[in-house]
């Protein structure tokens, strides 16, 4: 038998209806990710792209169509999936420690040792070891991100979505987490679905790269990113994963003159 | 050519500087307190104000001692007393309202213009309706003082209870966590700085407060002395009640701004 998809668009619609009349956000979306998959999902501003993520979290019921998590339709939220936002959203008076291990606290009332064992373990795989008794505003941004993506795994979701997760960082703090991305899941597979603004952050660090049309969004096309694993700081340079960025940037800025 | 250059590494000189003392928290403050007195006094000395227009702040100080500390402590205890049972009353229905409207649109919509109208009600008119209702004793008191200071309260927390970050409020769903710690666990701790800016306002209001309530039935506290004081033509006396009063006040303030800084340090403004 056929394992299923870890994610599964059929034919998705979503239209919001706003005091200010009809938002068709999204028309006949369907695509799949794959168990352990990594997807970049490229888009003009107001595609819809964030409410795809919040479809999958169970957070938005579709107006149309299905949204399937490992082979079962999504008809609330479900704890095998975390997200990580375009903000850190860090809660202030915790500190990182706390912080991270938010989700158990939250869900269960209460956290045990190995919960916290299994903080400091995420804190040194995003490389903030040592700083679990900070507060989040003696960190930088980049670093509270670190802490949003330790976060969003200390339940050890099945799936990440991550939603433009690098956009508020300067240029090298930001390639430099998408190196780290790279070496995270390297280490631990996810399936992940990845918004992002950037073309080569999407050819660095996806498997396969989804192109969406402008509102209503949907599916404009789909690119495998033809790079083996692993890679690295090397593979930025990499006439394969240079080619496709010029070529999805290419795709979009026509989107955008059409 | 370095050799002339002034060594910017040294630390300047040890003599305090004046503008860095007159920096100093509170000195500034305190200078024009004085300052003020001082003038006050030279106006009221030089210029013959009668005393009942104007009391000298000399003849206002003689009148402490002849009070006696006895009867001073009396009256602000009587005062501080309603002041804060009424502005603890006040928190203790204001935060749970709160919660009520921003988990409610429907209590929003409903409750919300109820409050409008008891807050646009002058509580110093239907003051003497809510003695006669309570009749003696504390109760009416800390009735009318609630009544003042409780609104800003409400519409402080709530309002801070909505400023949450929305992704945290998903992350919250996301989990399908009990929702009772979306609100301790998330809403309350982010409402933390607008409930204390509320009750830095509701503290002065709950003087205010205490103070009609006496005004209206009472045989103690500090607004009971200064009607007396008033009736009796003893204006010095009056002006040392409203004295008295201004220091509670300040002191109730300065009391909320310590107890957010030992309680919730992180709630106040980072200085770098
Ligand atoms: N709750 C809502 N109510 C009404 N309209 C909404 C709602 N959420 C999203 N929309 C609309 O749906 C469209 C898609 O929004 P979405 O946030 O998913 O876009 P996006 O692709 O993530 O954009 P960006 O790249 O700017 O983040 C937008 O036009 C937005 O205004
Ligand atoms: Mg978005």
């Amino acid at each position: 038998m056929e394992t299923p998809a870890a994610i599964r668009f059929d034919r998705l619609g979503q239209v919001f209806e706003t005091g200010s009349g009809r938002v068709e956000a999204l028309r006949n979306v369907s695509f799949e990710v794959a168990r352990h998959e990594f997807l970049a999902v490229l888009g003009p501003s107001g595609c819809g792209k964030s409410t795809l993520l919040r479809m999958i979290a169970g957070l938005l019921e579709p107006t149309s169509g299905a949204v399937e998590v490992f082979g079962r339709r999504v008809d609330g939220p479900r704890e095998d999936i975390g997200i990580v936002f375009q903000k850190p959203t860090l809660l202030p008076w915790a500190n990182i420690e706390d912080n991270v291990m938010f989700p158990v606290r939250h869900k269960r009332g209460r956290v045990g040792s190995h919960d916290r064992d299994r903080a400091q373990e995420l804190l040194r795989m995003v490389g903030l070891e040592g700083f679990g008794k900070r507060l989040p505003d003696e960190l930088s941004g980049g670093m509270q991100q670190r802490v949003g993506i330790a976060r969003a795994l200390h339940m050890e979701p099945d799936i990440l979505l991550m939603d433009e997760p690098f956009s508020a960082l300067d240029a090298l703090t930001r390639e430099e987490m998408g190196f780290d991305l790279l070496r995270i899941f390297g280490e631990r597979p996810k399936t992940v679905v990845f918004i992002t603004h950037s073309v080569s952050e999407a050819a660095l660090l996806a498997d396969r790269v989804l192109v969406m049309t402008g509102r209503p969004g949907s599916v404009l096309t789909e690119l495998p990113v033809p790079v083996a694993r692993p890679r690295g700081r090397e593979t930025i340079k990499d006439p394969a994963v240079t080619e496709l960025a010029a070529h999805l940037r290419d795709l979009l800025l026509q989107r955008d003159a059409a | 050519m370095s050799l002339s250059m002034p060594d910017f590494t040294k630390p300047e000189s040890k003599r305090p500087d004046p503008r860095r003392i007159l920096a100093a928290p509170g000195v500034a403050a305190i200078l024009t307190i004085l300052g003020t007195v001082a003038l006050w006094e030279l106006a009221a000395r030089t210029l013959d104000i009668p005393s009942y227009l104007l009391p000298a702040p000399s003849s206002i100080f003689s009148t402490f001692p002849s009070i006696g500390a006895e009867r001073w402590m009396g009256h602000v205890w009587a005062t501080l007393r309603v002041a804060l049972l009424g502005f603890a009353l006040a928190i203790a229905i204001a935060i749970p309202l709160a919660i009520a409207l921003v988990r409610s649109p429907a209590l929003n919509r409903t409750l919300y213009p109820l409050l409008v109208i008891v807050q646009s009600t002058p509580v110093v008119a239907i003051a003497p309706i809510i003695i006669v209702v309570l009749g003696a004793g504390d109760a009416p008191r800390i009735v009318i003082t609630t009544l003042i200071c409780f609104f800003p309260l409400v519409v402080s927390t709530a309002t801070g209870l909505a400023a949450t970050p929305p992704e945290l409020i998903e992350l919250s769903r996301s989990l399908r966590a009990p929702a009772f710690r979306e609100i301790t666990q998330i809403r309350l701790p982010f409402a933390v700085p607008y409930v204390f800016s509320a009750l830095k306002i509701s503290v002065t209001l709950a003087v205010i407060g205490a103070v009609v309530a006496e005004f209206c039935a009472s045989d103690a506290g500090v607004g009971y002395f200064i009607q007396f004081s008033t009736s009796m033509f003893k204006l010095p006396q009056a002006w040392a009640g409203l004295f008295v009063l201004a220091a509670m006040s300040l002191a109730l303030f300065q009391a909320v701004s310590w107890a957010q800084k030992l309680l919730f340090p992180w709630s106040l403004p980072r200085k770098r």
